[in-house]
């Protein structure tokens, strides 16, 4: 079997393809920042996560420091289980405190970490205690109308 | 009376004819699987059509890639603009171009490319008989011609969609950061966060792949399946192209909606 110079062009196209796919997947996707790097796993129980949705981001300061892998809900205490995916590089006392926010007004929600003071670090696997839920608007305004009614029934 | 029912007649007549069509296209496909072991057995065969398919699609795919990443951040910049978020605009060109238009249009270049010469040159061979003087000399004309054409089709289709996409990226970039003046760190860095490999990159790759099966599919069929003669030929490669389109166009829409199910 000899070499013929269509081998060579098929050679030259399949590089030109791989060098693509390695383009995209290496420039244009986030395979090198956040795939290459080793992450470790924590959960957060929410009484209500409003509107978060998986593959969101988890910001502690405003850094991304990790992904939002998985939104279940369990049965035995009716809350909502988020797993997420924390950069290796990062590492947060025991206490956290995890909190649902909104960027701007009307942006994608995410979860953002408040460090504690704790000496011990969360391991893998660990479950964040302390959490708050998402604020839902209708809830908030209901409120502010019942406080108001009770206000006005005192003042009589 | 026969007058009121001949255009029923001819209406029953196509359609069980296209239904037909469609059982013996199913057999066909099956048939090009079956045979399919030698087009890997003697490589040089599929190389070859890989050449023909693949390689001289090359320079329109490069081209065309370009100009659409150049129309995506001249149009994107604009609409960005509105809305004070032009950083974005990496994000933008990089997600439309490797979920939908790097596949779709270089499904739709390559079925006019490379779909429409595979359709003509087997549709000749069976006009000036060279299957079935194949099938008399005991080789296998499906094994021998269609399916070395069927695999270098499907086999080149990925990496052209790949190279679509990273062309058209880089014509984003060329206009976006270079004549508009977007900010370079800002148009890769957004891109690199909006874009999930897994999810966007991947999953456009799998999508190539499927309109690879289907075009090549189409174009070794419609070629083995035309009227031997000068004019059918000629139909062939037509409906080659018209069928790839529609069919490339149906099966992005059903792939999405399996694909991208609003979880993002």
């Amino acid at each position: 079997m000899n070499r013929t110079v269509i081998d060579l062009w098929v050679g030259i196209f399949v590089a030109i393809g791989i060098v693509a796919l390695l383009f995209l997947a290496l420039k244009v996707g986030n395979l090198s920042s956040s795939r290459l790097s080793d992450t470790y796993a924590l959960q957060a129980r929410f009484d209500n996560i409003g509107g978060l949705k998986v593959r969101g981001p988890v910001k502690s300061a405003g850094v991304v420091v990790g992904r939002i892998v998985d939104i279940k809900f369990d049965t035995t205490s009716y809350e909502a289980v988020v797993s997420m995916e924390i950069d290796g590089r990062y590492r947060f006392p025991k206490d956290t405190f995890a909190a649902i926010y909104t960027s701007g007004l009307l942006g994608e929600q995410f979860v953002g970490f408040e460090s504690g003071g704790e000496e011990k670090m969360l391991k893998a696997g660990d479950t964040l205690t302390k959490t708050q839920s998402a604020v839902v608007l209708e809830k908030l305004i209901s409120q502010f109308l019942f406080n108001k009614a009770a206000e006005g029934q005192e003042a009589k | 009376m026969a007058d009121l029912t001949s255009p029923i007649r001819k209406l029953g007549h196509m359609a069980i004819e296209r239904i037909w069509r469609l059982g013996f296209a199913v057999r066909f496909m099956f048939a090009v699987l079956r045979y399919s072991g030698a087009s890997f057995r003697r490589l040089p065969l599929t190389l070859r059509e890989i050449y023909f398919s693949g390689v001289l699609s090359l320079l329109i795919i490069m081209v065309s890639g370009l100009f659409v990443g150049l129309v995506l951040g001249l149009q994107g910049y604009e609409i960005l603009q509105r809305f004070g978020s032009t950083e974005a605009l990496g994000t933008l060109v990089a997600l439309s171009l490797t979920r939908e238009l790097g596949p779709v249009l270089a499904a739709i270049f390559f079925a006019s490319r490379a779909g429409s010469s595979v359709t003509a040159e087997i549709g000749l061979m069976k006009a000036t008989e060279q299957l079935k003087a194949m099938d008399m000399m005991a080789v296998n004309p499906i094994a021998r011609v269609v399916a070395p054409r069927f695999w270098g089709g499907v086999i080149s289709m990925p990496f052209l969609a790949a190279l679509f996409s990273a062309m058209g990226v880089l014509g984003g970039w060329l206009i976006g950061v270079v004549f508009i003046g977007v900010d370079d760190g800002a148009y890769w860095s957004q891109m690199q966060s909006g874009v999930d490999f897994r999810y966007d990159i991947w999953n456009g790759v799998v999508k190539s792949f499927v309109f690879g099966i289907a075009v090549s599919l189409i174009a070794v069929f419609e070629g083995y399946d035309s009227v031997p003669t000068a004019e059918g030929v000629s139909r062939a490669i037509t409906r080659t192209v018209v069928t790839s389109v529609l069919t490339v166009l149906a099966l992005d829409f059903v792939l999405t909606s399996f694909m991208f199910r609003g979880s993002s």
